[in-house]
């Protein structure tokens, strides 16, 4: 890609929030990670932005008390 | 053909936790959160006929949780449906970002304020700032950032267009992120911060 086919800030702004949660299609994720490459501005606000997307999916619990899933599975079991 | 009971528990139990997890943070509450969930699985029991897709199990059952959350909170305020429809024109506070307060570009390499921010900040901040987005954020960008489902299954989930999906979660970071600003404030998180790259 040369230097002429840059996004620039302003679209990769735009762009970035579906970037990091990969809903872009390929052809415009590409793009917006080319422009991530050589700008540091973006990429530092695309680094923050994922972390923070990090931050929130670890309070994801995949643990549901004993007591709270034997409720599920006696519940099933009378279906 | 209709999901067998065994392939239903099996799928049931597998996302457990984060059926559990929206319904905590939909209800604020431990004991309605089960009670949430034992009554929406009994309902996506019902209405197994209805899963077109095995491989759509998972927002299939948020649908009907988030239905069944609705309906139930319904019946429980005894208000008219007309109030309970989503309002979201008084909602737009403009921009906010975390990124844009903190970032100091001509910092030397290793300095990163905006980073030493999120670190900083405790589990107990991020769930206070989720808990105080209103509902129909907070069930958005729950589902997206602390459950991981795609636009497209979060559309399915909550029976709304992916373009609402789109500008929901987008307001609702926006607020998340002024809360957490509002939180690290009243930590002292901000002042330590701006102490720390002025020097």
């Amino acid at each position: 890609m040369s230097e002429t086919d840059d996004v620039g800030c302003e679209q990769a702004l735009k762009r970035l929030v579906e970037f990091v949660d990969h809903e872009l299609p390929d052809s415009e994720h590409d793009s917006v990670e080319q422009h991530l490459r050589i700008c540091r501005n973006c990429c530092s606000r695309m680094e923050f932005e994922s972390r923070l997307k990090e931050r929130l999916s670890a309070l994801s619990t995949e643990d549901v008390s004993p007591t709270a899933r034997d409720r599920i599975r006696n519940l099933i079991k009378k279906f | 053909m209709t999901i067998s009971k065994e392939a239903f528990e099996t799928q049931v139990l597998a996302i457990l936790g984060p059926l559990h997890g929206v319904a905590r943070r939909l209800t604020n509450n431990e004991a309605d959160a089960e009670d949430l969930v034992a009554e929406s699985i009994t309902r996506a029991w019902q209405a197994r006929a209805s899963l077109a897709d095995a491989g759509a199990f998972r927002a299939w059952v948020f649908r009907i949780l988030n239905n069944t959350f609705i309906s139930e909170r319904r019946k429980t305020l005894a208000r008219p449906r007309e109030e309970l429809l989503v309002d979201e024109s008084g909602d737009e506070e403009g921009a906010f970002s975390i990124f844009e307060r903190l970032h100091q570009p001509f910092l030397l390499w290793f300095a990163n304020p905006e980073q030493e921010f999120l670190d900083k900040l405790l589990r107990e901040d991020l769930d206070r700032a989720l808990a105080a987005l209103p509902e129909h954020y907070r069930v958005v960008v729950v589902l997206a950032d602390v459950e991981g489902l795609t636009y497209g299954e979060i559309a399915e989930a909550l029976d709304v267009p992916v373009g609402t999906v789109r500008s929901r979660l987008a307001r609702g970071r926006n607020a998340l992120q002024r809360t957490l600003w509002t939180v690290a404030r009243d930590h002292g998180l901000q002042m330590s911060r701006a102490a720390g790259t002025r020097g």
